[in-house]
């Protein structure tokens, strides 16, 4: 991957010539990075919705105390949310930022993890058994001095009715926390707040092997497991030059398609179950066990599935799976139908979605929104097609599309993907070419000195896998694009104004997995 | 028919001739209130049941299978270990008003629950205001709900009361418009009358079009009056976690519960009364051998039948539909239920005028 420097000076507005100009609409990552000697920059990836045409960007400064970089969340609008994440990691000043506080750690967390110099030591960040107060949130700016400035955040004021959503909560479906500021039954304002799950997983990618790394990204995002092992496992191999067998090509398609479909099974239920519809959602799950009990013969697992590995797959296909797979999309197909009568078609689920959380296709592309919502509101986002890799630019798929960008249009969106991807596996279960399954590696994986990327298309949008690599066996930095948090960055347009119960509907529609937000 | 004022008067007349009258209606009172406390926490249990198995049934799934034969004393065991669960004292909160709502609740749904006529003669009030008496009772449950979110100060609870308070007090318009369509064709509030003149026909063949209009009218608003799906909005599990009773629990929580079921019950047998007849077995005008044989079958069970026929028809809808939201519960309700209410009744009474009811 080449990497174009940009001197700070010049970056703002190389910026937007790069946005207004060549039409770099669609920001796909913002990778912070530790240089060392060479200072603390950040990496841009960003690609134009039209042609397809990528290109990454970087800017960096040597200032280790007080690093500041132009912002560009008025260019990009999910660049807000990446550059709280930068700021969180790396304490680099976006000069500019509304609304610059940390995104996933606490606010009374010492030094930046993700710099090369942070001091780990449990001395400096004990674990802290009391709760971080919401009135001490605050913003940083740079000031003249050349100091880091706190200002007290006025997010919330007093005679406001602010209520939390979350951290546990039966509608964020995980550990997710919004601050609600409510007029009635209408929000007013909404902050999110992420990190109640993070692990760190870059932080603690950067001392494993690369083996040992693969383990992790079953844990980002739970339902799109092999779509993220996938991506690393190519970003690796394209590192090494490594090819992988024919065989491996058709397992792995199949098996990104059937968890796609699993995640899916999920989100319908999951939905329905948001909006109260209890037996859809019963409904939903029953199905989907039949798929986990096909992935727990093969993988030997449900869900955390450690299936691919470096060069293949970790097992071979079992003798029956082909034909266990051909009764599911058979099955499957007829059971959408069912979830169509008692769900999608009901008038209250119509009335409930119709119309709610809408999204334009201006606003997908500038909050990076992919996957099934992009889609939903008429974005051709899929990876699968703008930058086709395994087997999918050999099968025959349509690119589902609708235009409304409302919530039934994401809800029939991952309906419809379904059937695509039924589709998909019915062309290649009965063609697995005979083969290895797997080609031999060295013991020790090492991946020449560069920069590397990578991208598949996950359950909910586009997983993208960036490496750093001076050349050792465990990176020197890997990024991780999440999916959910564009999700839940652009949650913010889309409520104001809106009922709570809308918020249930949206969020559940927009379908984000929390440990995959907080990485 | 069997009438079971029979077995009462022998009662009274028992105790009379023991004691003095105010000493045996004083022990008449007691017993009549045990049996009813006895008959509400009997069939509460079997609602529970009932709805577990019923909503197992729509979802493909057993339901409670493991204690006892089928299930069945499942519900035993969760009342056992509701009643010896710690009721936790929270701090800031108006404990008096906190303590007090459930009790409300309760209350509120005893009272309803004991003018139910279960049979021929088994009713403990029977007066000529008798549904007016009914309505009035049912109606200050809301009073409850609205103090228990209140007096938790927690914000979920809160907005979980404040659309009850809406929702109910909305919907309470057209649970009464549909009744008194009903009243306007029976041309009595008193409860054993309008079970009676169902004689020859159930008002709702006897009222055909108007009264069918006002049955579904009344299991519609009858449903949101319960908080029951789809109009669970004041405890949306998925949006205020438990609504108004989030801070309860053991037998604080119990009672919301339970009162919750039994306020479906009540509403179904109310239904069952008005609508189909309440304990008087089918009758079909001119097969005078068939009208013999149903005689034989008790009220109790005529009553009980058509009740959970209504209570069944309720929970299909509980479990199939996915929830409104508060804006479109309160149109459906303002917008649509009470205008073709309102002409409904018209309707009824022009059918009433006109001698065109059957």
């Amino acid at each position: 991957m080449n990497t174009t420097f940009i001197p700070l000076n010049e970056f703002r507005s190389q910026m937007e010539t790069l946005r207004r100009d060549k039409g770099m609409d669609f920001l796909r990552d913002m990778i912070g990075m530790d240089w060392g000697e060479d200072g603390l920059g950040v990496i841009y990836l960003l690609e134009n919705s039209a042609t397809k045409e990528n290109i990454s960007v970087a800017t960096r400064t040597t200032d280790r105390v007080a690093p500041a970089i132009p912002t560009v969340s008025d260019l990009w609008k999910i660049a807000n949310i990446y550059e709280r994440e930068v700021f969180d990691f790396f304490g680099i000043i976006f000069n500019g930022h509304p609304n610059l506080r940390r995104l996933f750690l606490r606010n009374d967390w010492v030094g930046y993890p993700l710099r090369k110099d942070y001091d780990e030591s449990e001395a400096v960040n004990p674990v802290r058994m009391y709760s971080e107060n919401n009135q001490n949130d605050c913003t940083y700016t740079l000031a003249e001095d050349g100091t880091i400035k706190q200002i007290p955040d006025t997010l919330f004021d007093n005679n406001e009715y602010v209520i939390n959503i979350g951290p546990q909560h039966p509608a964020t479906h995980g550990v997710l926390r919004f601050r609600l500021s409510l007029e009635g039954e209408f929000i007013n304002k909404v902050d999110i707040h992420c990190g109640y799950i993070h692990r760190g997983i870059e932080k603690i990618s950067e001392k494993y092997p690369y083996p040992q790394i693969l383990a992790l990204t079953d844990r980002l995002d739970y339902l799109s497991a092999h779509q993220n092992r996938h991506a690393l496992c190519m970003c690796i191999e394209k590192a090494m030059g490594l090819e992988v067998t024919e065989r491996t090509q058709y397992i792995r398609t199949i098996m990104d398609e059937l968890q796609r479909i699993d995640s899916h099974l999920l989100f319908i239920s999951c939905a329905a179950m948001d909006l109260g519809a209890l037996t859809t959602f019963i409904y939903g799950f029953r199905d989907r066990e039949k798929l986990l009990d096909i992935m727990e013969e093969v993988t030997g697992g449900r869900l955390i599935q450690n299936y691919n590995v470096i060069g293949g797959v970790q097992a071979d296909i079992t003798p029956g799976f082909a034909e266990k797979v051909k009764t599911f999309c058979k099955d499957i197909l007829n059971k959408l139908n069912e979830y169509n009568d008692v769900f999608t078609n009901n008038i209250i689920t119509r009335k409930r979605m119709l119309g709610i959380g809408v999204l334009s296709t201006e606003d997908v592309i500038s909050y990076g929104c992919t996957g099934g919502t992009g889609r939903a509101s008429g974005w051709s986002c899929d990876v699968r097609k703008r930058h086709p890799y395994a087997l999918y630019d050999k099968v025959d798929f349509k690119e589902i599309i609708y235009n409304n960008g409302d919530c039934y249009d994401r809800f029939l969106v991952r309906i419809d993907e379904i059937k695509e991807s039924v589709r998909i596996i019915e062309q290649l279960i009965d063609s697995i070419p005979e083969g290895e399954y797997k080609v031999k590696t060295k013991p020790i994986i090492r991946i020449p000195e560069g920069s590397y990327h990578a991208a598949v298309e996950g359950s909910r949008g586009e997983f993208g896998v960036f490496i750093e690599s001076k050349g050792d066996k465990s990176p020197y930095r890997i990024k991780f694009r999440p999916m959910g948090l564009p999700l839940i960055a652009s949650m913010e347009t889309m409520l104001k104004g809106n009922k709570i119960a809308d918020l249930m509907a949206i969020g559940a529609t927009l379908d984000y997995v929390i440990p995959d937000i907080d990485r | 028919m069997y009438d079971f004022s029979i077995i009462t008067t022998a009662i009274d007349q028992f105790l009379r001739s023991l004691m003095p009258s105010g000493l045996a209606i004083f022990i008449e009172c007691v017993l009549v209130g045990a049996c009813v406390l006895v008959a509400y926490i009997v069939l509460a249990i079997i609602m529970i049941f009932m709805e577990r198995k019923v909503c197992a049934a729509f979802q493909c799934r057993l339901g409670p299978m493991r204690v006892g034969f089928w299930g069945t004393l499942q519900v035993f065991s969760d009342v056992f270990k509701m009643i010896i669960k710690e009721i936790i004292d929270l701090k800031r909160t108006d404990n008096m008003l906190y303590n007090l709502a459930p009790f409300l609740v309760v209350l509120s749904s005893v009272l309803t629950f004991s003018c139910l006529p279960f049979a021929k003669g088994m009713e403990v009030l029977d007066f000529n205001v008798g549904l007016f008496f009914l309505m009035a009772t049912s109606s200050f449950g809301v009073l409850g709900i609205m103090l228990a979110g209140w007096s938790s100060n927690n914000k979920y609870s809160m907005i979980g009361a404040m659309r009850s308070g809406a929702q109910m007090v909305s919907y309470e318009l057209s649970i009464g418009i549909s009744m008194l369509t009903l009243v306007v064709l029976s041309g009595t509030l008193q409860l054993s009358e309008i079970v009676s003149r169902q004689s020859d026909a159930w008002f709702i063949v006897k009222g055909h079009i108007p009264a069918f209009i006002a049955f579904v009218i009344y299991l519609i608003a009858g449903n949101a009056e319960t908080n029951r799906g789809p109009f669970d909005l004041p405890e949306a599990e998925s949006e205020l976690t438990a609504g108004y009773h989030t801070e309860y629990s053991g037998m604080g929580f119990g009672f919301f519960y339970v009162a919750e079921f039994m306020n479906l019950f009540i509403v179904s047998g109310i239904a069952s009364t008005i609508f189909l007849g309440g304990w008087m077995p089918l009758h079909i005008l001119g097969l005078d051998g068939f009208n013999a044989a149903m005689d034989y079958i008790p009220g109790v069970v005529w009553f009980l039948g058509k009740t959970f026929f209504v209570i069944w028809l309720l929970m299909w809808i509980r479990w199939t539909f996915p929830r409104l939201r508060i804006d479109q519960v309160i149109t459906l309700e303002w917008k649509y239920l009470v205008p073709i209410g309102i002409v409904n009744l018209l309707i009824m009474t022009l059918c009433v005028v006109m001698g065109w009811t059957l």
